[in-house]
């Protein structure tokens, strides 16, 4: 059983995860960041690996992005760092990221580094569920990696009950249909939504993201849901002078 | 029909629809939808109406005389730039609003290189008074000026995309990303037979205009429905989809597809994508791109904004691999060039997309008793200060 499962197992409610590129806002940041996250109690990490093209990304992760790639951020420099960071953090750790980049370095290489640098799990917005099931369950399963599905307000519910079923650790349920780097707006048409998704009793945990940038919309998002998971908030917070040693301010900002 | 698509919107090895969950019920509602629209009695009464009175088809093909004499073989041009618009891009624009009204959608946006997409799509939205705004990238907005006036002042709103190259790779991108934000009401005008299935399929159906009409039109030109050659410039590729595509069954008609080289293939300044790019993901689907090692997407470069384009759509990509067409590379000189020859010998100024397809000829060895097909598919008003700065007028 992977970090994730285990995780889910023990604890059910209130669960914070937080995204941040690799290689920013320096190339050697990403272990500090993730060691410093862990210490002030975020229970999942969601390192994102920069793509150039980032289809499903606001300004601020867009930018992030390019900075990390103007860094030097390679996928193989990032599985230098996550053997690094495998030391020093414990707490499971996701890589998010676009599909090319993935495809290039060869998926079954791909499954089988990040297993070996001690990644649970993966979410690459843009791999289709047709081909994830024709070409590359079989590795992530070999692997023991999960791969994370997203599901929106306008995903309809045979296709919810299919994600579940194909699903070993958690659905990433998006607070709303927008790209990352909006806000939640806390209106009835959202809180129809969760309420939905939450009468389905799927057989996966759920976690909400995107949006989730403060206390109230995690607050939100947790009463339906068994976790939430903040991404631009913090890369927004990383461009803060003394970042790193506020992390703990940050995350007490979020859930205290 | 080896050229096809398949069920799963695949070509061999490329297509498909790499799309994020976001985008997943548009893209679905349009692969559910758009078979049964398209080939609905009202639909294509209507698209054709269109297409003969609003954007004058067909389009002549004209023997171009002085050409045809310079290369020692009978050389036909297909008159996409006469079209209203200028560019065969209103083929597919009219189609896809014609779809949109029948998907209920109160809005369009789309991407635009060169602005002739974005133009004609302003242009469509206008004729059906539906809300329209088009994403073009900051540095085409200044080579192709005219038409961001001119999309403009057909009530189309026209948003800057400086992320990036700042060209049409980054139009598209921005142009997703407002999908993904509004994806009940909107619908999205891709401009080519790139992006997620049904796309490709989709666009190169409202292309294939251009062939159907030029086999009816070479008959009555040389006696035979088939040319030796059929030339057309590739950004994404609709154009010489269009071209190609009632001739892809009959092997013997050679298909040539002209990439922007730009300041050489190997100069680090290329849009050669099917010399320079690898298999891999691009705007939804798998194809190939000009790509990084790690996969990063590799800026491209060409004078010619429309052909400033890290891919090319999956069906090309498809063609490429199993040679049923060829692609080659024409550099900026040599289509300004061509541009140039082809306004002084036929009295007819190119697109510098267009003019690639005819830098070509200049490679090319004839038989005197060759049929040609040039497909242009634009006219060159908004290159014209491209022109004047090169030639110095
Ligand atoms: C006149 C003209 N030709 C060709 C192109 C390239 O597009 P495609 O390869 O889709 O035909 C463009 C694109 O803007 C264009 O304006």
């Amino acid at each position: 059983m992977n970090r994730l499962n285990s995780m889910f197992n023990q604890k059910k409610n209130n669960l914070l995860s937080v995204y941040f590129t690799a290689g920013y806002p320096d190339l050697n940041a990403t272990v500090d960041v993730a060691e410093a996250l862990e210490k002030a109690g975020v229970d999942f990490l969601e390192i994102g690996f920069p793509y150039s093209d980032p289809v499903a990304d606001g300004p601020t992760i867009q930018n992030s992005s390019q900075q990390a790639l103007d860094n030097g951020m390679t996928l193989n420099v990032l599985f230098e760092q996550l053997a690094e960071l495998r030391k020093r953090v414990s707490i499971p750790v996701l890589l998010m990221g676009y599909a090319n980049p993935m495809v290039q370095y060869g998926v079954e290489r791909f499954c089988a580094k990040a297993a070996e640098v001690g990644v649970d799990g993966v979410i690459v917005p843009d791999l289709p569920m047709y081909e994830y099931e024709t070409l590359y369950k079989e590795c992530f399963a070999k692997h023991g990696l999960s791969n994370i599905f997203l599901v929106t307000p306008q995903t309809a519910e045979d296709r919810i009950r299919k994600i579940d079923g194909l699903s070993n650790s958690f659905i990433y349920l998006l607070s709303s249909a927008s790209i990352t780097g909006g806000s939640l707006t806390l209106s009835d048409v959202t809180e129809t939504y969760f309420k939905r998704i939450k009468d389905m009793e799927l057989t996966n945990p759920v976690v909400i993201g995107f949006g989730i940038s403060n206390k109230a919309a995690f607050d939100k998002a947790t009463a339906y849901a068994n976790g939430a998971i903040v991404g631009s908030a913090f890369v927004k917070f990383q461009a803060e002078e003394g970042y790193l040693e506020r992390i703990p301010e940050f995350v007490k900002s979020i859930r205290n | 029909m080896k050229y096809t698509v398949n069920e799963q919107g695949y070509y061999g090895d490329f297509g498909g629809a790499y799309i994020p969950e976001m985008l997943y019920p548009n893209v679905e509602e349009l692969r559910q939808q758009y078979q049964n629209i398209i080939t609905d009695e009202s639909f294509k009464a209507e698209f054709e109406s269109l297409l003969k009175d609003y954007v004058g088809r067909p389009s002549p093909l004209y023997h171009a005389r002085r050409l045809s004499e310079k290369y020692g073989a009978n050389i036909f041009l297909k008159r996409e730039d006469l079209n209203h618009t200028g560019s065969h891009k209103i083929n597919n624009a009219i189609g896809q609003i014609l779809l949109a009204q029948r998907l209920g959608k109160k809005r369009i946006i789309a991407e635009t290189g060169a602005g002739q997409h974005g133009v004609a799509t302003a242009t469509v939205c206008a004729l059906m008074g539906i809300e329209c705004v088009v994403y073009m990238g900051e540095i085409d907005m200044e080579r192709q000026a005219p038409n961001v006036a001119r999309m403009k002042m057909l009530g189309a709103k026209v948003v800057p995309a400086t992320s990036g190259s700042k060209t049409l790779k980054d139009a598209t991108n921005e142009a997703m990303r407002d999908w993904i934000n509004n994806p009940v009401d909107t619908h999205y005008i891709i401009g080519s037979v790139v992006g997620p299935y049904p796309y490709p399929e989709m666009v190169a159906r409202f292309q294939s205009i251009i062939s159907l009409e030029a086999k009816k039109q070479l008959l009555e030109h040389t006696g035979s429905e088939l040319p030796q050659y059929v030339l057309a410039c590739v950004g994404g590729g609709s154009n010489a989809m269009g071209m190609f595509y009632h001739f892809l069954e009959d092997e013997q008609v050679k298909l040539i597809a002209i990439e922007a080289a730009g300041k050489g293939v190997n100069s680090g300044h290329s849009a050669a994508t099917s010399v320079l790019g690898k298999e891999g993901i691009l705007h939804g689907s798998r194809t190939i791109l000009m790509q990084t090692e790690d996969g990063q997407v590799v800026e491209p470069y060409s004078i010619s904004a429309g052909l400033d384009y890290p891919g090319i759509g999956p069906q090309h990509a498809h063609l490429h691999k199993i040679k049923r067409a060829e692609y080659v590379n024409i550099t900026d000189d040599e289509a300004l060039q061509a541009g140039l020859l082809l306004s002084q010998l036929e009295g007819i100024i190119p697109a510098i997309e267009s003019a690639h397809a005819f830098a070509q000829l200049e490679k090319m060895k004839f038989e005197k008793t060759d049929n040609v097909v040039v497909c242009l598919s634009g006219r060159g008003d908004k290159d014209l200060s491209t022109y004047i700065k090169h030639f110095g007028f």
